[in-house]
């Protein structure tokens, strides 16, 4: 039972690394930003988890398509192991804009459009989980599941114009904009984040993968040992 | 029989069922009216306050009272077994699901016929013009599609009726916005021009959805 997970033990290294880099380039490589001052160095690790958290979604729904049309355990296993990793970074980002509207704007919540459309998507594929959590049978949960990760995942982009002309006072970046002065330096870190958390994004997929094949398999030896009594006990 | 033959014979058969037992429109009207009971007190809705929450008002009571009506709509479905009926008939899945919307559809149309008048009167806000009932409709088509799918798959769970609005809501919020602000800018006197963003988005909202939800229902009806 007990295999060596190689490939595993290299991602889990990889992403230490990628992310205690990305975590210096933040402190110590970007520059200080003028108008925001030090709270604005939660942006690189903000925008990047905002992506890994929409990435995450985008794969459930392809990964639902391809369910659907071939079937397979592994496909629902990947959809919703990208769900769990999903919300974590999605709640993450939720946290963090928070923390950065608090000084910034003078408030904890803002209706600001990036920020409304990830807590859309928290209670989205919140609403995802509970429905898997209601259904007995695991085809028809498969299948159901795959359904709302699709239908889901189209109303994302279609909410996030809703809410973009609805009110924006984000800070305009990469443009350049009014909200803030964008440096090279600040380019570098934040690519280097979103690459970190891309990496971290895919060492947790793989783990939760895993953790659910191992769920499955000792699901089938309780079946095997409750079907042939003698061959339970053990020792 | 011809494929819209079939969706109006499905739709038909909900709208008569619906007269005889008369249980789920008057269930969606009277909710509407105590949502309008208490969103009048819990935002104390007086002056050009009222005004200025109708449009919000009125399409959280319609979006409300419709998940009513669709989880009503689905279970009696199932509880009288006609699913079965008519998952054994020989027709096409996408059918069946065009039917049920559009009977929904019309459940949810006729509450808004009855509210719109209603807060037009109550809140003083010129609702009763035809650009607000082309922002109702599609606004509403979106929704009831929408509801639709969802209901046939959260009528299966074990939470049911509990599990539809926590699926539907997040996925209409796009129309609701767009519905919400449309409306309070024809509200506040504007042109269908000065509103026109808002309702291409409920367009393309509600051909995304319908196609969408007629190309993965058949999955949802597979037992």
């Amino acid at each position: 039972m007990e295999r060596k997970d190689t490939v595993g033990l290299i991602l889990v290294l990889l992403s230490a690394v990628a992310v205690f880099a990305a975590l210096w380039m933040v402190f110590f490589y970007a520059p200080r930003e003028v108008t925001m001052g030090e709270v604005q160095r939660i942006f690189y690790f903000h925008v990047a988890s905002a992506w890994v958290g929409f990435f995450a979604f985008f794969i459930t729904c392809l990964a639902g398509i391809i369910y659907l049309l071939r079937g397979g355990r592994r496909w629902d296993i990947l959809a919703l192991s990208s769900v769990e990793v999903g919300l974590t970074f999605i709640t993450m980002t939720v946290i963090t804009g928070s923390l950065w509207a608090r000084p910034v704007w003078g408030t904890y919540w803002t209706w600001e459009p990036r920020l409304t459309i990830s807590a859309l998507q928290l209670l989205i594929y919140l609403a995802y989980g509970m429905l898997r959590g209601a259904i007995e049978s695991p085809e028809r949960r498969a299948r159901f599941a795959a359904v709302y990760g699709i239908i889901a995942f189209v109303t994302v982009p279609l909410s996030w114009f809703a809410i973009r002309w609805w009110r924006t006072i984000h800070p305009d970046i990469l443009t350049g904009g009014e909200g803030m002065a964008i440096t090279p330096r600040m380019i570098h870190t934040l690519l280097a984040s979103l690459g970190a958390f891309t990496l971290l994004y895919v060492t947790l997929l793989r783990s939760r993968i895993r953790l659910e094949r191992a769920a499955d398999t000792v699901d089938r030896l309780r079946l095997q040992i409750s079907q042939d009594p003698r061959r339970g006990r053990l020792s | 029989m011809r494929f819209l033959e079939v969706v109006l014979t499905i739709a038909w058969k909900d709208a008569v069922a619906e007269l005889h037992t008369r249980e789920i429109l008057s269930a969606m009207l009277v909710f509407s009216l105590l949502a309008l009971f208490v969103f009048s007190f819990a935002l104390d809705l007086r002056g050009e306050m009222a005004e200025a929450a109708a449009p919000g008002v009125l399409w959280a009571t319609a979006a409300f009272a419709g998940t009513l009506g669709l989880s009503r709509s689905m279970a009696r479905e199932q509880q009288t077994g006609c699913i079965e009926g008519l998952l054994l008939a020989p027709v096409d899945r996408s059918a069946i699901f065009l039917g049920k919307a559009l009977g929904n559809l019309l459940f949810i149309v006729l509450v808004e016929i009855v509210l719109l008048p209603l807060f037009a009167g109550l809140f003083d806000a010129p609702l009763l013009r035809p650009e607000v009932f082309l922002v109702t409709a599609l606004g509403t088509v979106g929704y009831a599609a929408v509801g639709t799918l969802l209901a046939a798959i959260a009528v299966n769970t074990r939470a049911r009726e509990v599990m539809l609005p926590v699926l539907l809501l997040p996925l209409a919020f796009p129309a609701l916005i767009a519905a919400v602000q449309a409306t309070g800018g024809l509200v506040e006197g504007g042109a269908l021009s000065d509103v026109a963003s808002w309702i291409r988005l409920l367009v393309v909202y509600d051909l995304v959805i319908v196609a969408v939800s007629v190309l993965t229902f058949d999955y949802v009806l597979e037992e």
